[in-house]
């Protein structure tokens, strides 16, 4: 848990001990000032020694191969499909959030399966790729579809993974534990190195063997025993296939303490104690959720969600998932996007002062916090109202204005010198700020402070358009 | 190299068919063309024998190998403190059932290593005055939630709320008509009146403000063990505690995720209190708007704790309504976004259980679909290990949906 235990860890990884394995030439080739500066930035993960051209000759294979193994990471970096669309799973270098940046965000499959109409399954292909949602500008995405026999029909499975790839580049999962079925359906796409799932304590051999001819990554799977996990891996790599993704089972109801503890002993087995036979990815697969017996559809895209949800905190590398609900990924796919952000800092935004549209002497004056999220919303609601504005954004520390003003990150004293060095009185022939509703608090305060007369806005900037439109005449 | 061989090793072949392929020595380059030829249409035919002798020619294991796993726990030279809310008759107070939070002595729910010893705990927010409620919640209380008492009661009888957070915002000084700490200490007083669960009691975070209300408070609740929330740096904090020492209650102690100033109040704060009457807030922000960082405090903070740092073993509590601060919560949005009857609670959710995870002990919360699952989902992190059933999910992938 702490740095030192971490293996291949961030903290007791220094510059010089990369430093020590470089050319040691200075040449600048890779951008950088030196080898030094260079070393840095590959113990921040920022560079790959590979852009250290003269480290990829012969002269230096030495070097370089030590160098890869040393930043090798604690979980393998695993890759499915290929070309533009590929995805890389796992690749974690840290067992907890605060050491380092997570790497590869959990990728996450909607299911699909062979007795599916085609216009079903076309529409869920289509929802799958489409799926978009802007957040702090980043896209928010569905990476894979799986697909599923439930024929348990070679041809039908078959016909089913032809239509998916010709209507979707994304990666795929196949999945079926019948080895007949795998393979019909590999023979559908021979060199787009789908995932298989999975290889199982009956079937592991034929697995293997598929995985072997058609290189691809392959899914071992042993429900509630890690113990047989690490068997099946180990026999895996003796049959030389390295590329893995460990299934410890999804229990979603009972059992799901289970299911937590198995990917939290995975990952720290993985992490701190070097066992290097669970160093690979793991697949959640909270679309068991829908194989309960009772519950309505509702019922199960919820408990698929929230269980997903832990899962994505709790270690997952990968998912397989059958809700297409909105409003079930999208806090989902949020919450991805929060766990795998840099730790270290709050997304904040430069604060000072922005313009929207062409403001002039008479324009409305707002403030708003320069935590990201805030700052984009604002900006975005205000551009909408149509109005051209100025938009103080106040160094909150990166926080939001609720959480700011309750933590005094957000305090009258700040708004007030962000008004004075938005040098916004030489701009303006009025001394009204508008201040977001959940500021109302040091509205008083920052009036004594400022000598600027406040205006409380709306609690949601949603409000702002209309807010202008009332009292801006 | 001949052409046609540079050719062939463009193919996307599996490197152990190529290593096959280039160990042997004896081959004719006219050889490999002409398996490599068939390799492709055999990938075609999908007709695997052939393939396969050659694949095996390559030891291969037969049966599955050894390879014994060991439960990877760990030591941890600390453990979090023990905090009981709410005091029985006997104990000094009213409440039917004190509730004891803390007390881990690993991360939450590594139960390979350590079970859990006291379940986390969910505390229903009851306001005594108007406040903006998204409509997702409001329809679940009708007009419950018209006075505080009748709000508490119905959280409790209808809900099953183990504990009630009672936030007294009507005494805010921004308000036209503010009430007074005698006002708020009465309505403090009906509400223990009415329920028998152990209390929370929120000031409106104007320090000075609030601390008058604590004084009265803490006084007419004396004995009741109420967790006063809350306790923050720029308060008289000496005077805080010492109302809380005297009148028997316990402070949570607010820190604006900032794990130093977590510290420094602690600190503070064990100048006067035992340490069985803090709980520590720091900060939750809502899913997407700095749940990331909020989360990773709580971490930081727990673990911390565990190995060690006297000042961060305090339990710890989530405003957990503060998800609902997201407008991805409340707001209609496009429909492919769904109903917003189901998205707002989902959103709290998945707020508090990933804090659950990070270590959070006590709740606030405010819709009743959130706290249900919450407490369900408690309940399974808790349970003894074993109680997955393979046959349970053994058919998944084949089964129809
Ligand atoms: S390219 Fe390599 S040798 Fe040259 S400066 Fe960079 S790290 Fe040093």
């Amino acid at each position: 848990m702490s740095g030192k235990e971490t293996k291949g860890g961030i903290k007791q990884l220094s510059p010089i001990d990369v430093y020590m394995l470089l050319p040691k030439t200075n040449c600048k080739e890779c951008g950088e000032d030196n080898c030094m500066a260079f070393a840095t930035k590959v113990v921040n993960r920022e560079v790959s020694v590979d852009q250290c051209p003269s480290l990829l000759t012969k002269a230096n294979q030495k070097n370089y191969a030590k160098l890869k193994e040393m930043l090798k990471p604690a979980v393998k970096e695993v890759t499915v499909g290929v070309g533009d669309s590929a995805i890389n799973v796992g690749g974690k270098l840290v067992m907890y959030r605060h050491e380092f940046t997570y790497t590869n965000p959990t990728a996450i499959a909607i299911d699909v399966t062979d007795e599916m109409s085609d216009e079903e399954l076309l529409s869920r292909v289509k929802k799958t790729q489409e799926f978009t949602y802007l957040y702090i500008g980043n896209d928010l995405k569905l990476q894979m579809i799986a697909v599923r026999s439930t024929s348990n029909d070679a041809d039908k499975f078959k016909a089913t993974v032809k239509t998916v790839a010709e209507n979707t580049n994304l990666p795929m999962i196949l999945c079926s534990i019948d080895p007949a079925i795998i393979e019909s359906g590999l023979m559908a796409i021979p060199k787009a190195r789908p995932l298989i799932y999975a290889a199982t304590k009956d079937n592991w051999k034929e697995m293997a063997e598929l995985a072997l001819m058609y290189k691809c990554p392959l899914v071992v799977s042993a429900p509630n025993d890690i113990s047989l996990l690490k068997s099946m891996v180990k026999t895996m790599n003796e049959y030389g296939l390295e590329d893995l993704v460990l299934d410890p089972g999804t229990f979603t109801s009972s059992g799901l303490g289970d299911t937590i503890n198995n990917f939290t002993m995975i990952r720290r087995a993985a992490c701190t104690m070097g066992d290097e036979l669970l160093g690979y990815p793991t697949i959640g697969t909270p679309i068991t959720a829908w194989t309960e017996s009772t519950g309505s559809p509702t019922v199960k895209a919820w408990n698929e969600a929230y269980v997903a949800s832990m899962l994505v905190t709790r270690f997952a590398d990968l998912m397989i998932m059958h809700g297409t609900e909105g409003w079930a990924l999208l806090p989902l796919t949020v919450l991805r996007q929060n766990i795998y952000t840099d730790p270290r800092k709050p997304v904040a935004v430069e604060a000072g002062l922005r313009t929207i549209g062409t403001p002039d002497e008479h324009s409305p004056v707002l403030m708003t916090s320069n935590f990201a999220l805030t700052y984009y919303t604002v900006a975005q609601d205000i551009e909408s109202s149509g109005n051209a504005a100025y938009l103080i954004v106040v160094d909150s520390e990166g926080t939001a204005i609720d959480s700011g003003v309750a933590g005094r990150k957000l305090t009258a004293e700040t708004v007030a010198d962000a008004i004075k060095e938005s040098k916004l009185e030489e701009k303006v022939n009025h001394r009204k700020l508008i201040i977001p509703g959940k500021a109302a608090r040091i509205s008083g305060e920052i009036e004594e402070l400022s000598n600027w007369q406040v205006l409380v806005g709306p609690r949601d900037s949603s409000g702002i358009a209309k807010f202008l439109q009332d009292t801006w005449k | 190299m001949p052409e046609r061989a540079k050719k062939n090793s463009d193919l996307e072949l599996p490197p152990e068919i190529l290593d096959l392929l280039k160990g042997n020595d004896e081959l004719e380059l006219e050889d490999v063309d002409m398996v490599v030829d068939e390799i492709e249409f055999l990938y075609q035919a999908g007709v695997m024998p052939a393939l396969q002798r050659m694949v095996a020619s390559r030891a291969k294991p037969t049966s599955l190998l050894d390879a014994p796993f060991t439960l990877p726990v760990q030591k941890y030279p600390g453990e979090i403190v023990e905090v009981t809310l709410g005091a029985t008759k006997s104990q000094g107070g009213s409440r039917g059932k004190p509730i004891v939070i803390g007390g881990e002595k690993s991360p939450s729910f590594y139960t390979f290593e350590n079970p859990t010893l006291n379940a986390p705990v969910i505390s229903l927010d009851v306001f005594d005055q108007k406040v903006p409620i998204p409509k997702a919640v409001k329809t679940n209380f009708n007009d419950a939630i018209q006075d505080p008492v009748s709000w508490a009661k119905f959280a409790v009888d209808k809900f099953g709320a183990q504990m009630i957070t009672l936030h007294l915002v009507s005494i805010d000084p921004l308000n036209p008509k503010p009430s007074t700490p005698a006002e708020a200490a009465k309505t403090v007083e009906d509400v223990l009146q009415a329920v028998d669960v152990p209390l929370v009691v929120g000031g409106c975070g104007d320090p000075k403000k609030d601390l008058e209300v604590f004084e009265k408070v803490t006084a007419v609740a004396e004995g009741e063990r109420l967790l006063i929330s809350t306790v923050t740096l720029d308060m008289d904090i000496e005077k805080s505690a010492k109302l809380i020492k005297q009148y028997g209650h316990v402070a949570l102690a607010f820190s604006p995720m900032d794990l130093n100033q977590a510290r420094e109040l602690n600190r503070r704060l064990l100048e006067y209190l035992p340490k069985e009457q803090i709980i520590m807030d720091t900060t939750t922000a809502a899913l997407g708007y700095g749940l990331d960082y909020a989360y990773t405090i709580m971490e930081r903070a727990r673990l911390a704790g565990l190995m060690g740092d006297p000042e961060l073993q305090q339990p710890m509590s989530s405003g957990t309504t503060n998800a609902w601060a997201a407008r991805e919560a409340w707001q209609t949005m496009d429909p492919q976004w769904g109903d917003k009857a189901l998205r707002g609670p989902l959103w709290e959710t998945v707020t508090g259980l990933t804090l659950l995870l990070a270590g959070v002990d006590l709740f606030m919360m405010l819709h009743p679909a959130a706290v249900k699952t919450m407490r369900n989902t408690i309940k399974r992190l808790t349970d003894k290990r074993g109680a997955a059933d393979v046959a349970q999910i053994a058919n998944w992938v084949s089964t129809k949906i």
